[in-house]
């Protein structure tokens, strides 16, 4: 393009150049404004705190056992305390801490209340089953296994960190 | 790009002259600081509007983390300004603006005052403009309470008793105000209504007042 047929008049260069500042001037007005309320989704999860739940190492069995503990929520400008549970329990020498939230649509799973199916996890709201483990039966309503809790062990007694996602 | 969208929508709405309307005025030589830097002076009216629209937008952003409310109040606050990202920044832009309106204000009273623009036809303008100085004045007082700090909580009881010691209403104003015998929560509740609500939109509407008189009269002519 030459600078014949390309010339640029006095009202264009005008409205260019105020254009252009304004839209600075506007820029840096509304950014800080718009990354304050981006804020929440642009801040990185923190990862959350191990929660000694009260239970040693050598009391985990095979059997599941549930455990109730609390987990101090930072929500803000509020903290509150959020209490948990868990079914903890030895699996393949390993120890395993599973959430008890169903997999399906989030009803509270129970050991062995299911007369017919004794050694699994049952939920009674649409009849969800898991394994031991946590797997889910296949042909009940959960799609995926039971979600698992970090698991620590300091001095010989069982810490839970925050809750992971298996397949 | 951008031509051709606005060209689709003024073909349709015919939006030209909506906007020519608004911006196509004429400046006389007098006001224009490219002729007189002098002229300056009469930018203050168009800098009071200028800080008024960022203590709109900072102020709605700032609403987004506040809760007017006497146990979260002053964490909010504080929250919002140490822990999330830019909010020194905006509730900087919000409390410093506050000081710089009334500034600003004060200088296009003054430009107005020494240019006798005031002087018929256009004394109405002038009245509106007392109006705006007040809600101005309320949006600073009901906004320093919102922190809800030492510093807040003290200035509205001075500011109370001011509106306590006016002859005969002085109880009902303040009662009326604080929404009961002390202040505390329903005052911090009501002053957050005051300032949010009832003052913007009082604001707006005389503005949008003060605006269209002005454009209706013109700019008052050369001293």
């Amino acid at each position: 393009m030459s600078e014949k047929n390309h010339r640029v008049s006095r009202r264009q260069f005008l409205t260019y150049t105020l254009t252009g500042v304004g839209g600075f001037m506007a820029a840096g007005m509304l950014a800080p404004m718009v990354r304050m309320a981006l804020d929440p989704a642009l801040e990185a999860a923190g990862d959350s705190e191990f929660v000694s739940v009260g239970l040693s190492e050598d009391e985990v069995t095979e059997e599941p056992q549930r455990v109730d503990f609390n987990v101090e929520l930072d929500d803000g400008w509020y903290t509150s305390e959020q209490s948990r549970s868990a079914w903890v329990l030895r699996y393949d020498d390993e120890i395993l801490a599973l959430s008890p939230i169903c997999t399906h649509l989030g009803c509270t799973v129970n050991w062995g209340t299911n007369e017919d199916n004794p050694e699994e996890f049952f939920c009674p709201c649409h009849f969800g089953r898991f394994e031991r483990d946590g797997t889910n039966v296949a042909g009940t309503p959960p799609t995926r296994p039971l979600d698992v809790y970090d698991v620590e062990v300091r001095d010989g007694m069982i810490y839970l960190g925050q809750i992971n996602q298996r397949g | 790009m951008l031509q051709k969208v606005y060209d689709w929508v003024d073909e349709r709405l015919d939006i030209t002259p909506l906007w020519r309307d608004i911006a196509d005025h004429e400046v006389p030589e007098h006001v224009n600081p490219a002729h007189h830097f002098s002229a300056f002076v009469y930018c203050f009216g168009g800098l009071t509007f200028f800080v008024v629209v960022i203590q709109i937008l900072s102020g709605m952003f700032l609403t987004m983390y506040y809760v007017p409310d006497i146990i979260h109040a002053y964490e909010s606050v504080y929250y919002l300004q140490n822990e999330v990202t830019h909010g020194m920044i905006v509730r900087g832009m919000h409390h410093w603006g506050a000081s710089l309106v009334i500034v600003m204000m004060f200088l296009h009273t003054l430009r107005v005052f020494f240019t006798g623009s005031y002087k018929k036809p256009r004394e109405l303008n002038w009245v509106v403009g007392v109006l705006l100085f007040f809600v101005i004045l309320g949006l600073g007082f009901t906004g320093y309470l919102l922190p809800w700090d030492m510093k807040a909580y003290f200035a509205t009881v001075v500011g109370l008793e001011i509106a306590e010691a006016a002859p005969f209403v002085g109880e009902f104003a303040r009662v009326l105000l604080a929404g009961g015998d002390i202040i505390g929560a329903q005052t911090l509740a009501r002053f957050f209504a005051i300032h949010v609500f009832f003052l913007p939109g009082a604001l707006l509407g005389l503005l949008g007042a003060h605006f269209f008189m002005i454009r209706k009269q013109g700019i008052s002519g050369p001293l």
